[in-house]
């Protein structure tokens, strides 16, 4: 892989000390996304390339401006005879107002060079207009915004095209958005290739498409998004063309192209880079088929669907509104036979509990006629379930036209969404199933636990009639040719059909479950985890097998295992997976795919598995924390006092034991609340109200210890215990880790109190026991250390810690699961000092780099906005003096600003929101406003001052700090911070003992 | 042995227990059957589906093509005159069929082979159930066509014949048997009069420089690219002789594609000698350009002395890379042609290079003259 390589910002300055150091010959930009891109043309627009003769690689950077500056690209596109939507750049909401005076309404706003459009939207009139623009130039580092036409409703196509440097020219694959023009490409759920389209429409497009990438000069990978005429009927006006736009051009590899790349098999990451240091497509192997070449494009046999993942399952009071502001934080893709079997399958994949195809809205249920319903769920502005809303409008029997004229979804979509529709209604509600319904529900891609609900039976039961009928999946090959050739890519989905592909990998071999879309507290991470899995495995000389949905992922590029299965992390899938590389038990790896993998563990053993590693007994025992309550008090370990509850009554009559404040979690780690601070009854009972509603049931009724939180990656055998490295969070308990400043090594500990938590985990390891890896949060307080949770898998920190310290966790966890042991793979076990995350020789520069690497860093000079909650202001005294002395000004509402006065130094008191005054607002978007302080208020009632204080500071890119935790880490690392910063390749730090932070985005 | 097939009845769930069930119509329930199909093959496999288009049974060399989109433009290419085509594509009949992507006048397949046939949703566009029906072309779905196409790639070309039954006698032995032993005795593309069969009325577009196209089955495709050019272009049926042709005074001469084995239509053969030799008697200043494709380039390549020969499975595509070996830059092309100029026997002294290659194969995609 790659030979030197930094942690370190990724900011010109930072950049131009690492070229002066590497003095490298070339630079590739166009792989690292629109941050890649934008840093490239900043090196080159500031001379750094030039001053140290660096050479662009691929791309060159007139064409990366050319396709950037949204009017340069206006005029390329038009003079090519490209057509492009009325459009203007605008500086200002006056620019933006005259522009629709000429042109009318709707009219789009995006940001210029932002990633994900943020600070986008559509504008229907003149106020809508003036908040979208205000806030575009906010967001857009150069405060430009593209206002045009909209074009809400058309077809929306992109194609990902590639061309060479002799001008070779192939498109990849094209996709198809379902939902039309109006929703953001990530929002949309994806369909490849297009379905809707006539040849000459395709052959159109892919025609621009190609023109496009030549009059740019492009050299690797482009992606073309159009929108089209939805309707143009193909046999009126013969000759003209059916109207269509270019809407985007990315002259870089991009999230579509990953997703183009999956659905494809074409690695066009891989290819890019070939081409941009000089190979000719025909020059470069096709690596699935070993025979051809680069130069051709995919024939795809199957159906892709992609469909995004959104957030709103934990912000539940969040806007669930689609626009061209993109929302999902993650994707799962699926393929198949056919349109609805691949669409089912996505749905699978996934992972929202209890949301499959059947699951209704409680507002929808009482909604029984099909207009009303259409009229109520339809016809506003898409939300993210508007998937469902159409399942349930045609299960009540809506007309696919009167669905089609609301949502302008194409009929071809609705009409293959009803089929499953009427399937499941029609044909399979009541009815006992025969192999011929079995076999014709499984092929049209009914899960077994649909076909359940359904028929009125258990899944198991389902699936022993499968196997009595001997109705099961084969797997097919994505070979990017439809089997034209022989193809040796080990990439495959399963389908039901007659012919298997997939017959058992012959030797030793393990199944590594992977970790599903990317979503609110499963991260990256833990692919990276199953990524190094496979490598341990292979080392070991055991194949690796890979399942997995996400095609954002790492560890699903087919080279990344010896297998790979694109298919759900389901039980159901899961099982076929295990049937078809039989006979059993195969050794399953669930410890490293997060929450998804580990959620099967227990299920293993019945469906042909091997938990390799850690029991499914010992993580249950982890997983639910009344029992770990109780096992560690066996064990003597400490624990905050506390208990359980499941009522209001109980949780109660706990918290006035104990007294307040009180720490509250569901009690099992699946019921998706995340924990909340309670400092007095009413708190409580709301928690307890909003946790019954989502269906938590019991509830950890926990004191709430104010010490510092700490954490610990370890890997054990189960009797001897690595501690790898012992990180401190900077936010005190009560934040979640995930979303909590953490540093490694601790600061802040005694030797005694590291002691202790060396000594707790090795207990605890044993005492489980752990075979692999093993996270624990601590609270410590006063040399005495409290355990706070156990979870006997990889963490998110594992890929951090193992970064810095150089101690390859995930592999010694493969070699333990394998029947190894921490002697054996030569790491004897060992005390961590535990020394230091951004990475730097000491705490203040490593904070300081974090802060800049999650552009959280405050402008050096400039105005402090402070406002915090009563129960803050005694602690925010040692922050604001430090701004004070940093010579910032400062500015705070009443409350604060008579606590500043107190404290003998200026303020200048601004109007609360509250009071009727947008002076706040005006500030924060003045870009005098170096960092926002603002706590919230007690509890979680609707802040309203709060809210769009910290949405105003988002938009206007000014860093915000909830936690007075963050905000004094923040003055330290300014204070520090005339100490220069050190840039170095990570190997150099990981010789000098580093301190290291990360900080939470 | 073209037993027209009518269907009395939908068959009921009952009398299809246990069987394959099949979802290839756009029906939106769990709808039976209304005619069941078997597809045998010369290698003794046999594939059972659904039927559609019309009720005939078809016969001919089964083939794939791995296009994406343009499924009405493949049916009605003429080089597939004589042959049943397998889609790899699973889903088929999107966007109905129309009049403008029609490639000629009728479609040219014995037989269409898809995964689902799906009904179309354009408004003014034709399902293409209804446009095979019209046509007198059946069509079988519902079969797992990787599997058979699979088969075609390891075997090369097989020949197969398609023969439809009432859903009662779906599965049925005796019929497989059948469909297998009819295909073991087709005759072999050679032997049947398929160009003749495909070329069309002589007639005469556009305006500017006289092109001459002599009609093997041309797309209509290649006539609308010549007009967009300026050309006026004059069709010739392929029974034409070279002379009726060199007498209009044509500026330049198409051969256009067409079906079938360039081996076996001699006469047409020695058309196209006479056409290259007067061509090549001319002087620079009253140039013929010659442009063969397809079967058109398959003939000149016999016109000067080469010999052509069969292709282990067709080159049948819409992602086909071509380089042209004097820019290096590559092409990716659209392609159908069973057949190949053999490049060793190019003779050395008739002025003819290869002037471009297929990337997959390495075979001939283009001649040229050398000057």
């Amino acid at each position: 892989m790659w030979r030197i390589s930094y942690l370190e910002p990724l900011t010109v300055d930072v950049l131009e000390r690492i070229i002066e150091r590497e003095r490298p010959s070339g630079l590739l930009a166009t792989l690292g996304g629109q941050t890649g891109l934008n840093l490239a043309v900043q090196l080159a627009e500031s001379g750094v390339l030039e001053r140290y003769g660096v050479r662009l690689l691929g791309t060159p950077l007139s064409a990366i401006q050319q396709a950037e500056d949204r009017e340069a690209f206006k005029q390329l596109l038009l003079s090519i005879g490209e057509p492009v939507p009325e459009s203007i750049t605008a500086h200002s909401v006056q620019e933006a107002l005259a522009f629709a005076a000429r042109v009318g309404y709707p009219l789009v706003v995006r940001p210029a060079f932002t990633l994900g459009g943020t600070g986008g939207g559509v504008a229907n009139d003149a106020a809508e207009l003036t908040v979208r623009v205000m806030s575009g130039v906010a967001a857009s580092p150069i405060g430009q915004v593209l206002v045009e036409r909209s074009l809400l409703g058309w077809k929306e196509i992109e194609y990902e095209v590639m061309r060479d440097g002799a001008d070779t020219c192939i498109t990849v694959c094209n996709m198809e958005n379902i939902d039309p023009m109006g929703v953001h490409t990530g929002d949309s759920i994806v369909v490849a290739p297009s379905q809707t389209l006539t040849d000459k429409e395709y052959q159109m497009l892919r025609s621009a498409a190609l023109r496009i990438i030549r009059a740019l000069g492009i050299e690797g990978g482009c992606n073309v998004q159009f929108a089209l005429d939805p309707d143009r009927s193909p046999t009126t006006d013969p000759e003209a063309q059916v109207p269509y736009f270019v809407i985007e051009v990315n002259p870089r590899v991009s999230r579509s192209s990953a997703l183009a790349s999956k659905a494809t098999g074409y690695p066009i990451a891989r290819v890019a880079a070939k081409i941009a240091i000089g190979k000719r497509l025909h020059e470069i192997p096709n690596a699935v088929t070993k025979k051809t070449t680069a130069a051709f494009e995919p024939a795809l046999d199957y159906v892709v669907v992609k469909i995004p993942r959104w957030p709103f399952d934990k912000f539940a009071a969040a806007d669930r509104t689609l626009g061209t502001q993109m929302k999902a934080t993650g994707e799962v893709m699926a393929i198949d036979r056919s349109f609805e079997a691949s669409l089912l399958k996505a749905l699978r994949s996934l992972e929202v509990k209890g949301q499959g195809l059947l699951w209704e809205a409680p507002a929808w249920v009482e909604v029984t006629d099909p207009t009303r319903f259409v009229d109520e769920f339809l016809s506003a502005q898409p939300t993210d379930d508007r998937l469902w809303r159409l399942f349930a409008a045609l299960r009540r029997g809506a007309q696919i036209e009167l669905i089609h004229e609301r949502t302008r979804i194409d009929r071809w979509f609705l009409r293959k969404i009803a089929r499953i529709v009427r399937f499941a209604e029609d044909d399979l509600q009541g009815r006992t199933p025969t192999p011929a319904l079995l076999r014709a529900a499984k092929r049209m891609g009914f899960a077994d636990a649909d076909i359940a609900t359904l028929t009125g039976m258990l899944p198991a039961d389902v699936r022993r009639l499968r196997t009595q009928w001997g109705i099961r999946p084969v797997y097919k090959m994505v070979d990017t040719c439809a089997a034209e050739f022989e193809a040796v890519t080990p990439y495959f989905y399963s389908t039901y059909e007659q012919e298997n592909e997939a017959t058992p990998l012959v030797g030793p071999k393990a199944v590594i479950l992977g970790s599903g879309p990317i979503r609110i507290g499963q991260g990256i991470e833990f692919d990276c985890c199953c990524v190094q899995s496979a490598g341990a495995l292979r080392e070991r000389g055991v194949a690796p097998i890979m399942v997995n949905s996400n095609p954002e992922t790492v560890s699903t590029d087919f080279d990344a295992s010896a297998r790979l299965y694109f298919d759900p992390l389901d039980e159901e899938s899961i099982a076929a997976v295990l049937e078809n590389e039989g006979p059993g038990p195969i050794a399953v790896l669930a410890q490293f795919g997060g929450q998804t993998a580990l959620n099967l563990a227990d299920r293993l053993a019945a469906i042909g598995g091997e938990i390799a590693g850690t029991s499914a007994d010992a993580i249950a025992l982890a997983e639910d924390r009344r029992r770990f309550h109780d096992f560690a008090d066996a064990l003597g370990i400490p624990q905050p006092p506390g208990g359980t509850a499941s009522s209001p009554t109980e949780a109660l009559a706990v918290a006035t034991e104990i007294g307040y404040p009180v720490l509250v979690r569901p009690s099992y780690v699946l019921g998706g609340r995340g924990m909340e601070i309670a400092y007095g009854p009413e708190d409580l009972e709301r928690y307890f109200r909003s946790a019954l509603e989502a269906g938590t049931g019991r509830v950890l009724v926990d004191k709430y210890l104010r010490g510092k939180e700490v954490e610990v990656d370890a890997v054990s055998d189960g009797s001897e215990t690595l501690v790898a490295g012992i990180m401190e969070h900077i936010e005190r308990a009560g934040v979640h880790s995930g979303d909590s400043y953490a540093v490694y090594p601790a600061q802040n500990l005694l030797p005694a109190e590291r002691d202790e938590i060396v000594a707790l985990t090795r207990r605890i390891a044993e005492a489980l026991p752990v075979k692999g890896l093993l996270n624990i949060q601590f609270i410590v307080e006063n040399e005495r250390v409290w355990v706070l949770e156990v979870n006997p898998r990889a963490s998110r920190t594992v890929p951090f810690l193992t970064k810095v310290t150089g101690v390859p966790l995930v592999k010694i966890a493969v070699a333990i699961a394998l029947g190894s042991s921490v002697a054996a793979e030569g790491y004897p076990e060992m005390k961590s000092t535990g020394e230091v995350m951004g990475i730097d020789r000491s705490f203040a520069p490593a904070l300081w780099k974090s802060l800049v690497a999650a552009g959280l860093a405050p402008a050096r000079s400039g105005k402090i906005l402070v406002t915090v909650a009563d129960k803050d202001k005694p602690e925010v005294v040692e922050i604001i003096e430090g701004f004070h002395w940093l010579g910032y000004d400062l500015v705070a509402t009443s409350g604060t600003a008579a606590l500043v006065r107190s404290l003998g130094l200026d303020v200048t008191e601004i109007k609360k929101l509250a009071e009727g005054s947008q002076d706040i607002l005006k500030l924060i978007r003045s870009g005098e406003c170096a960092a926002v302080i603002n706590t919230p208020t007690l509890g979680k009632t609707v802040d309203r001052d709060g809210f769009l204080i910290r949405r105003a500071a988002v938009e206007a890119r000014v860093p915000c700090l909830t936690s007075l935790d963050t905000a004094l880490a923040v003055v330290t690392a300014l204070r520090a911070s005339a100490v220069t910063t050190s840039v170095a390749p990570l190997a150099e730090y990981r010789a000098l003992e580093p301190v290291v932070t990360t900080a939470a985005d | 042995m073209k037993e027209r097939l009518v269907s009395p009845k939908r068959s009921t769930v009952a009398e299809l227990e246990g069987q394959l069930h099949l979802y290839a119509s756009e029906t939106y329930s769990y709808a039976t059957m209304t005619r069941a199909a078997v597809l045998g093959l010369e290698d003794g496999s046999t594939w059972w589906g659904e039927a559609f288009g019309d009720g005939q049974s078809a016969s001919g060399e089964v083939v794939f093509n791995t296009a994406m989109t343009g499924y009405q433009e493949i049916a009605s290419d003429a080089s597939y005159n004589g042959q049943i085509v397998v889609l790899t594509y699973p889903l088929i009949g999107n966007y109905g069929t129309f009049d403008r992507a029609g490639e000629s006048r009728r479609p040219w397949v014995e037989g269409l082979i898809v995964r689902e046939l799906v009904g179309t949703c354009r408004e003014g566009t034709i399902d293409l159930d209804a446009y095979l029906r019209s046509y007198g072309v059946p069509g079988l779905a519902g079969i797992d066509t990787r599997a058979l196409v699979r088969r075609l790639r390891a075997k090369g070309t097989l020949r197969g014949v398609i023969l439809q039954v009432p859903p009662h006698r779906s599965q049925t032995e005796d019929i497989a048997r059948e469909a297998v032993a009819t295909a073991r005795s087709i005759q072999p593309l050679a032997a049947k009069p398929l160009v003749v069969e495909s070329t069309g009325l002589e007639r005469q577009v556009g305006s500017g420089p006289k092109v001459a196209l002599l009609d093997t089955g041309v797309k209509e495709n290649q006539i609308r690219c010549l007009v967009q050019k300026g050309a006026t272009v004059k069709t010739f049926p392929a029974t034409a002789m070279a002379r009726e042709i060199l007498s209009w005074s044509p500026d330049g001469i198409v051969i256009s594609n067409g079906p079938g084995d360039p081996a076996a239509i001699p006469l047409i053969a020695a058309a196209t000698r006479t056409l290259v030799e007067a061509a090549a008697s001319r002087g620079m200043n009253r140039a013929l350009p010659i442009l063969g494709i397809c079967l058109g380039h398959q003939l000149v390549g016999r016109a000067i002395g080469a010999t052509t020969s069969r292709l282990p499975f067709g080159h049948h595509g819409a992602n086909h890379p071509v380089q042209d070996l004097r820019t290096g830059r590559v092409a990716i092309t659209s392609q159908n042609h069973e057949f190949q100029v053999d490049e060793a026997s190019i003779p050395s002294g008739a002025g003819f290079a290869v002037s471009s290659r297929n990337l997959n194969d390495g075979s001939v995609e283009g001649l040229a003259h050398e000057r």
